[in-house]
Formats: C-alpha cells, structure tokens, sequence
C-alpha cells in the first residue's frame, strides 16, 4: 500500500507550496484527522492494535485525535488510563511481547520523561538483549507543546534524547498527509517508535488520500527543490522553513527545503546529496541544539562531505534556556521564518546582511490561543 | 479567627474571578487552572501554619499561594507576564513562587512536587526543627509511583510533612472511580505507615483545626501526615470558564457544593459591619495588584538568557545556606 510517490506530491500541496501540484478533486483533511483516521483505519485492520492514555477517551479525545474511537472499538481497545506514566508503559511493552500493537498516548513530550526507563532500558533494548527472540511493537504518540505561557514543563521538543538511543525509532511528520502514513507505518512496524506531534501542526490542512498506505521509515522528502541553500526543518519547523524559502525568493536566493521526516533511522543521503549540490546548510529544529537533531544532521553531513567540498553550516532552534511564559521573551526563544529566511540569507552571502524581511500576512505563523 | 480566614477565603476568590474576567482581554497569556470552589482547603490548612512552614503545589496553586501569604502584586503580574511578576514573567500561572512567605514552588508536571516537599521536610528535620513542610497535590497525583515511593521515604525517615490531597473528585475530566481500582487514597497512606484523615473540604474552621492537631504531631518529631480532602472544581480544568457542557460530568453535581460555599457562609456569619469593611479592602487591594500588573514593564529582552545558572555568590545562596 506504500505509495512514495504520491506521497512526494502531498507533502507539497499541504502546504500550499507548489502551487497546482494538488488535484483539484482531492480530499482535505487536518493534521488532527489524519492521525485519528490512521488509527482508526490500522484498528480495523488489525485487531491486535489498541490505543490507550491519559484522556484518550474524555470529551476532548487529545485535541480530537482519538475521537470516535471507542465507540468504534470498545473499552477494550480504547481506554484511559490512570496517570501513571512510568508502570503505563510498562505494561504497553508487556503488552507488545504477548503480541498487542499498542498506541500509547501523552499529550505533551515532556511526560516521556517519567517513562524513560521503560522506554530507554526494556523497549529499546529488549529485542537485542534477548538475542531477537521477542519484538516491541510499540507506538508511542507524544505532542510538544507551544505559546499561551505553556512554559518550561510543557512546551519541550525532546526527540533527540530518543535519537540517542539504538532500538527505538522515532518520527516527526510535519503534513496531514504524512501523519497518517506514519502512524500507519509505525502501527506495522515491529520495533518501538517514538511518533512526535507538534500542537501547531494539529492545524495544518491538507490532502490526504482516504485508502490507507504508509510512508515509508527512513525516508526524507524534498518539499522545495533550489539550488543556493538546503533548508531541513525538523518537525513544526519544516513549516517555517516552506515560509522562510518565500521570503528568500522575494531577494533572489532559492532555498531547497527538504522534511526528514524520519530522525531515526535518518536519511542522510537525501540531505547530503542536496548540500552536495547547494554547499550550504542550515537545520532548524523544535528543539534546543545541544546534542540535538539539528546537530546529528550537520555533523552526519560534515562527515559525509568534508573534503568533497566547501561547506557552510548553522543550526536554529531553542535559545538555550528553559522556555518561558511571557510573549516577548517567548518570541525570542524561537525561530521563525523571517529569523530562518535571514540566516539563510546570511549563508548564501557569506556576510551578516543585517535583513530581516518586514512579515507577510499570507506568511504569518500561526498564533496559538489557550488556555491551553 | 473567623474574620481573618474570610478575608483569606473572600481575597482568592474575588482575585480568581477577576483572573477570570480579565481573561477575555487576553492580557493574561497563561493557563490558569482556578482553585474557585477549593478555597477552603488552602486557607484552612495554612491557617494552622506559621510563617516559617514550607509549601510546595500544583498547577492549581492561585489559592495555596496567597494563603500561605504569597505577594499579590507579584502574582498578578506574574499572569501578565511582568517583569514585576513573582518569577519575571518566566514561570507564569503553573510556577508561582515565593520564598519569603514560605511558597517553595508549584509543578505543571503531576506529582513531582511531593517528593520535593519530603526532600525540603527531610533538611529541615535536621537544621531547622521549628519548621514543617505541607505538600499540596490533587488526587489524580495519588496514581504516580511517586506518591507511593514518597509516603515510603516519608515513614522511613520520619519527616515533618503532611501530605494535603485535594480531592477534587476529576482528573482533567476523568472521575476517580475510572481511574482508581480502589477509590481510597487514605487506605494507601495508611497502607505506607502515615495516619491519615478524610476531611471535609468546605469546612474552613474543622480544617484549620484539624490541621493544628495533625502538626501538634508532626511539629514534635512524630513523622507525616496524610489529609485526603474532599472539595470540588467549579470551573473548567484549564481556563477561566466552565464546562458542563463537555458532558463528563452534570452541572447538578456542583450544587451541593455551591450550597456549602465556605466563602459565602463565612461571610454570612460574620457581623454585617465587619463583613462589608473586609469586602472593601480587599476589593481596594485587588485592583490595586491589577493597576501593578497593568502598569508593569514587560522583561527585557536580556532577561531570555538570565537564571540559567547561578553564577556568582548572591543574597539568595545565603539565605538558603
Ligand atoms: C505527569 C503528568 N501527566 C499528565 C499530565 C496532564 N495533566 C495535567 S493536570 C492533570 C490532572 C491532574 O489531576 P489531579 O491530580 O486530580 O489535580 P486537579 O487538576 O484535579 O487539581 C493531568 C492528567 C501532567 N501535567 N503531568
Ligand atoms: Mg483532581
């Protein structure tokens, strides 16, 4: 059912990028429905699949992404949990090795971290370990959080501490159309993986097919070909990025934007063959650089390219500190893609140009309204 | 006695409907899970507390903060994300702090802060015995293994803490009995070796006196306590309106509760004259924090890159010392 082509053609028109790549008769649906309908599709598929978490079944359904699903499956399959993230996921991987899939769900990142024994000691390990005697077909859906004063508790992007880790995979799709093939291809994968929503991606609309398929693991997508700078924007940030490559043609410079998609296994092939041809790269991440995404990128590249040709690298995410609540100073904790368009330019020009393009109405970000 | 808990109880929930009023105009950029309804359980606890006694919270810490005597002006432009604010517009609603009146800190993650206030209860065991520590949580945080591993340490080590669960019935919007096998959180903390008490959570005055007896205990090195008190969230989880019309629960269920209102039949029994007086002063002194909040600077964008680390030797280390 993987169609890779079709998916090259998607992710694009998602995001209003290649103007007339969408068929016109196509179906729209929003990130959120596509990750609820990739469950709901894998579900029917497969009765072994269950979804489970805190609130996955309450009147809100995590943003929606869990709406209908237990009155379609039953409690059986559907169910939320006590807060117990720790024995939580424990019991998913007890689960995995007596042969359920389950989706186990958190509605902010930063509640991994109260699992992370389980996840990082028994689900990446235990295929190994046991000598490939047992498999972890585990989901886990976990979203970061952004605006509204959700401050240092909630608005972490913590992929790359998975990223770390051999035995897990992880997962960032950025359109609706790769939210549901990613769910669906990490539904029927045999190995834990991480799948990481980000909340302002929940509002992206765009085309998505109605029969099921999958996006293949490890597989990155060029979403804007160019020839003078590689943008990767990783997550949220590939938005930003499709943005930032507009203001960049408004003063001549063409930006190839490319969505890995995929952060582990990572295709570092699409993304160097790209600065091959550019020479220039920048990686913006939702996420702090230190040891980050945004690093693994730049120095698997360096690796790959040094001494094949000259190289200019930089990486945007975080400001390294811990987010904070108040609007001004939260602005200046993230990238965007005027802050991305002129970092860009700056690479290209090989001198600080001092420009900042003055905000596009048809460019602007989204602004997240709480209370939460 | 009764007229200082009123003006307590009257001063968090006109500041907490004025949060909520205020929220319209989208000056207050920050989640705020209001405590309107549940009160009773912060005033009637800190009552019993005496300046030097330690709190630590939740998310849900408006009420525990300015009962334990937290500055107003400085919580409501935390809210606004002032630099005047309690925390410089950093921490917002879910982290309000206020060392010098004993409020240790409030967690948006679940269940973290009860292993904090064992920790701060265990230092002060050893260097400050004429202190205890209170941590205040809510029943869903009963499910983490950190609650059961806390009550552990707690017993083992015999530590001046007690443990306030505000039962408040939902988690988010999920009631207890669909969360707990068996919905009884006292039985686990006596389970662990903690007496424990279930109270009643509009009863301002039985709290406040419970409160004294349970650290009459714990004050003279007779190890932790656990109150499981029953109360009640009149307004949304997150956000400052309501939410029967989510369905998870009907709106029927909050009359009783409404009924029993502490603020109200606090304030009903107190002499007409006196009554009035306190309303008045409070209403001065709220909008005076919210004319603060107003006038506030926002931080400087520097601010962004400070209190990362502590770099140098400051007043606040030797305070701590
Ligand atoms: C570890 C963790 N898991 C989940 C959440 C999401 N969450 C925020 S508040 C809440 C409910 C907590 O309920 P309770 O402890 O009863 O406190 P209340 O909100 O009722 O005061 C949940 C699940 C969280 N903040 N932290
Ligand atoms: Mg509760």
């Amino acid at each position: 059912m993987s169609s890779p082509q079709l998916s090259d053609r998607h992710a694009g028109a998602a995001l209003g990028i290649r103007p007339g790549s969408a068929p016109a008769a196509e179906r729209t649906l929003s990130f959120v429905d596509a990750v609820r309908e990739a469950a709901d599709q894998e579900m029917a598929r497969d009765p072994a699949v269950l979804v489970f978490g805190l609130d996955v079944d309450d009147p809100k359904a995590i943003q929606g992404t869990c709406r209908g699903l237990l009155e379609k499956y039953g409690p059986e399959r559907v169910f939320g949990t006590p807060l117990s993230e720790d024995a939580m996921t424990g019991a998913a991987i007890g689960m995995a090795l007596a042969g359920l899939r389950p989706i186990h769900v958190h509605i902010r990142m930063d509640f991994l971290l109260l699992a992370m024994n389980q996840l990082v000691n028994v689900a990446a390990k235990s295929r190994y370990m046991y000598g490939g005697r047992v498999n972890i077909p585990l989901v886990v859906r976990s979203m970061i959080g952004k605006s509204w004063g959700q401050g240092a508790q909630h608005s972490q992007g913590l992929h790359s501490l998975f990223m770390h880790v051999p035995g897990i995979k992880v997962v960032a799709p950025s359109t609706p159309y790769d939210a549901k093939g990613c769910l669906a291809a990490a539904v029927r994968d045999d190995n834990p993986v991480l799948y990481v929503e980000h909340r302002l991606l929940h509002f992206q609309k765009g085309p998505v097919p109605e029969a099921s398929y999958t996006v293949t693991p490890g597989k990155a997508r060029v979403t804007a070909v160019g020839e003078d700078v590689t943008l990767v924007g990783i997550s949220y940030m590939q938005v930003e990025c499709l943005r930032a490559a507009k203001y960049l043609e408004s003063v001549g410079v063409k930006a190839e934007v490319i969505d890995p998609i995929w952060l582990s296994p990572l295709d570092i092939d699409t993304i160097a063959e790209s600065v091959e041809r550019t020479g220039r790269l920048l990686v913006v991440d939702t996420a702090w650089l230190n040891c980050g995404a945004a690093a693994e990128i730049v120095a698997q590249v360096a690796e790959r390219l040094q001494g094949v040709r000259d190289l200019r690298l930089k990486r945007m995410g975080f400001a390294p500190t811990t987010c904070p609540t108040t609007p001004g100073l939260e602005d200046l904790f993230y990238p965007n893609a005027r802050t991305i368009a002129a970092a860009a330019r700056d690479l290209v020009e090989e001198r600080a140009c001092g420009w900042l393009p003055a905000e596009r109405p048809d460019l602007q970000s989204i602004v997240f309204k709480g209370p939460f | 006695m009764r007229a200082q808990l009123y003006r307590s109880l009257y001063r968090i929930r006109r500041l907490e409907e004025e949060v909520a009023r205020v929220y319209a105009t989208d000056k207050i950029k920050s989640p705020v899970h209001l405590s309107i309804g549940q009160e009773a359980v912060s005033v009637g606890v800190c009552a019993a507390l005496r300046p030097q006694d330690v709190v630590f919270g939740t998310y849900r810490g408006h009420a525990l903060y300015l009962a334990k005597g937290g500055d107003l002006n400085a919580m409501v432009a935390e809210l606004y994300g002032k630099a005047t604010g309690c925390t410089k517009g950093k921490g917002g609603s879910m982290h309000l702090i206020d060392p010098e009146a004993g409020v240790m800190g409030m967690s948006a993650v679940v269940g973290t802060t009860i292993a904090n206030a064992a920790g701060y209860a265990y230092a002060l065991k050893h260097r400050r015995p004429d202190a205890v520590v209170v941590s205040f949580f809510g029943d869903g945080a009963t499910e983490e293994g950190v609650f059961a591993e806390t009550l552990n340490f707690a017993v083992l080590k015999q530590l001046p803490v007690l443990f306030v669960c505000e039962n408040n019935g939902y988690a988010i919007h999920t009631p207890q009995i669909r969360r707990q096998g068996k919905a009884d959180i006292c039985a686990r903390a006596e389970a662990a070796g903690v007496p424990s008490a279930r109270l009643n959570g509009n009863d301002v005055v039985g709290l406040a006196r419970r409160t004294e007896e349970a650290l009459a205990e714990v004050r003279t090195g007779g190890g932790p306590w656990f109150f499981e008190v029953a109360t009640y969230r009149w307004r949304e989880h997150v956000g400052p309106g309501e939410d029967y019309q989510l369905g998870y629960r009907a709106a029927a269920e909050c009359g009783p509760w409404v009924a029993a209102d502490p603020v109200r039949r606090l304030g009903d029994a107190l002499p007409a004259g006196e009554r009035t007086g306190i309303e008045a002063e409070v209403e001065t002194e709220i909008a005076a924090a919210f004319a603060f909040a107003e006038a506030s600077p926002f931080p400087d964008s520097a601010e962004l890159m400070t209190d990362i680390f502590k770099e140098e030797f400051d007043v606040l280390t030797a305070a701590q010392r």
